[in-house]
């Protein structure tokens, strides 16, 4: 698999490791209470098709990416940085 | 029909005409009392032992293609109770005691092969924890032996013992594990069900599942609506695909595994040989071909196929373990879907619908675990109550930090 980085160009994705998915930017507040926290630690969509993922760029320019991947062909539709990601939706 | 030599003697003499289908093809009927979502080996497993042991008869097992066509085709076919925690090695050897009467119980020829495991050590600390490994699965009635750098050398002596990063200092070994045919548990267990009145029902693929009240009704097909007094799902690898059809979210995620075969060569290894360090483990078929794997490539993928990185990974690691196999070639590969659960284990349980129930989350190990999965499933829609070997094995577990973490690496979907 390439992946699209957006400063680099095409990428091996040898280059990264893998979290899951980019809800997981969305950390519960301090207070959201123990079923919030139990929920984003445990639980996930895991859909077939359409996925949208946290991707670390580890042996590259050390950036995170939300990587937007279809789960049952693996063919990568667009990436962008987890940090321009992160700040449109705070 | 019962399978027995004198059935294959007297076939064999009169042209092969008498071998009927092993089971039958019919219609769903309206309702069941039970609905089994899953044709592969923990479905049909269910369906032979709801049948069998507690005496129900109006289930149906329902499969979206042909039966076994899932994960239960796709594995390397190992089977081994060699766990650690309580809450796992009284079940997977319940499981192995299961293996070793199963031919018998569903008159199948499954090819269940007892010709053991050996877990290799390479350091003190390893040792170590095999050790306690291998008194935990001793406290829990299974076999083990921890063998010094000798007693793997006399056993594998074709291993590479001086690898510079991993030489080789011990292993644990299960004299009691083995192999089975993969495809003959899923056909015994069919058959074995079918003759007891269970509707194997294929080519239905489930596409909701109607609640009402919260409680479950039946269940939505591609041939229509099914009623059902109770449906198990068990389709590991889509569990969360037809879960969300309750609304429900899992503690799951569904990565790919790949597995490999060589050519067939001549018999070479006797036994099942893991190299954990090297994300290898290895045992040759009765047809003589290399059956090995390693890691699941690591991202979440329902494609039932994997990339070529982590095919050069198993192939290094079985490079440094045993280079004499570098000129085999490599047959065929393929990769079956996993139900990653967050701590590795697996969930057999009732879920917060009223008759529905959920037995998921096998992550790499379900294959082995296939008798006492449908045994340990099949009480629980029979009975209500989880079986005692499957008692830990709760879906709500991770909310309460009962956690079963055989690894103790925290909440991430990649364990084992």
């Amino acid at each position: 698999m390439l992946i699209p980085h957006p400063l680099l160009g095409l990428r091996d994705a040898q280059e990264f490791t893998y979290l899951g998915d980019a809800a997981l930017i969305g950390r519960p507040a301090p207070e959201a209470g123990e079923a919030a926290f139990c929920d984003y630690v445990f639980l996930r969509d895991n859909p077939a098709g359409i996925h949208r993922e946290l991707w670390f760029h580890e042996q590259g320019d050390r950036s995170w990416l939300v990587v937007t991947r279809n789960t049952l062909t693996h063919e990568i539709l667009g990436a962008e940085l987890a940090t321009d990601v992160a700040r449109r939706s705070a | 029909m019962k399978f027995s030599g004198f059935k294959v003697v007297k076939e064999a003499l009169t042209g092969h005409r008498g071998w009927g289908p092993l089971w039958r093809d019919p219609e769903p009927q309206a309702a069941y009392d039970i609905i089994v979502v899953g044709g592969g080996g923990h479905g049909l497993a269910t369906a032979f032992y709801l049948a069998k042991e507690f005496g129900q008869a109006r289930v149906a097992v329902l499969e979206k293609g042909w039966l076994g066509s899932g994960n239960i085709g796709r594995n390397t076919t190992i089977i081994r109770s060699n766990y650690l925690l309580p809450g796992n090695e009284p079940f997977y050897e319940f499981s192995m005691k299961l293996w070793e009467n199963l031919e018998q119980e569903t008159n199948f020829n499954s090819m269940v092969s007892q010709r053991g495991i050996i877990n290799l050590i390479h350091t003190d600390a390893q040792r170590d924890a095999y050790r306690r490994r291998g008194n935990a699965m001793r406290l829990a009635g299974a076999d083990a032996e921890l063998l010094d750098r000798e007693g793997v050398r006399a056993r594998l002596p074709y291993l590479n013992f001086d690898n510079a990063r991993f030489p080789i200092k011990g292993g644990l070994m299960q004299a009691r594990a083995g192999t089975a045919r993969h495809d003959g548990v899923a056909w015994g267990y069919a058959r074995g069900a079918d003759q007891r009145g269970v509707d194997l029902i294929q080519n239905c693929e489930v596409t909701g599942l109607r609640i009402e009240n919260g409680a479950v009704q039946g269940v939505e097909t591609t041939r229509g609506f099914i009623g059902a007094k109770k449906v198990g799902v068990a389709v590991a690898g889509s569990s969360s695909r037809v879960m969300s059809m309750a609304g429900m979210r899992l503690p799951i995620e569904s990565h790919v595994l790949q597995a490999f075969v060589s050519e067939g060569l001549k018999p070479l290894i006797d036994t099942v040989i893991t190299f954990g360090a090297g994300h290898f483990y290895i045992s040759q078929s009765d047809k003589g071909g290399l059956v090995f794997g390693g890691d699941i490539d690591g991202y979440n993928s329902y494609a039932q196929r994997g990339n070529l990185p982590v095919i050069e990974d198993v192939a290094e690691g079985g490079m440094a373990l045993m280079p004499m196999i570098g000129r085999a070639r490599l047959l065929r590969a393929w990769g079956g879907v996993m139900d990653m659960s967050m701590d590795g284990s697996p969930i057999i349980d009732r879920t917060p619908v009223e008759g529905l129930y959920l037995n998921a989350g096998w992550c790499y190990g379900g294959f082995k675990a296939t008798p006492a999965s449908g045994y340990a499933f099949a009480h629980l829609l029979a009975t209500d109550r989880p079986h005692e070997t499957a008692a830990a094995y709760r879906l709500d577990r991770f909310a309460r930090g009962h956690l079963i973490d055989e690894k103790g690496a925290g909440a991430q979907p990649n364990l084992h």
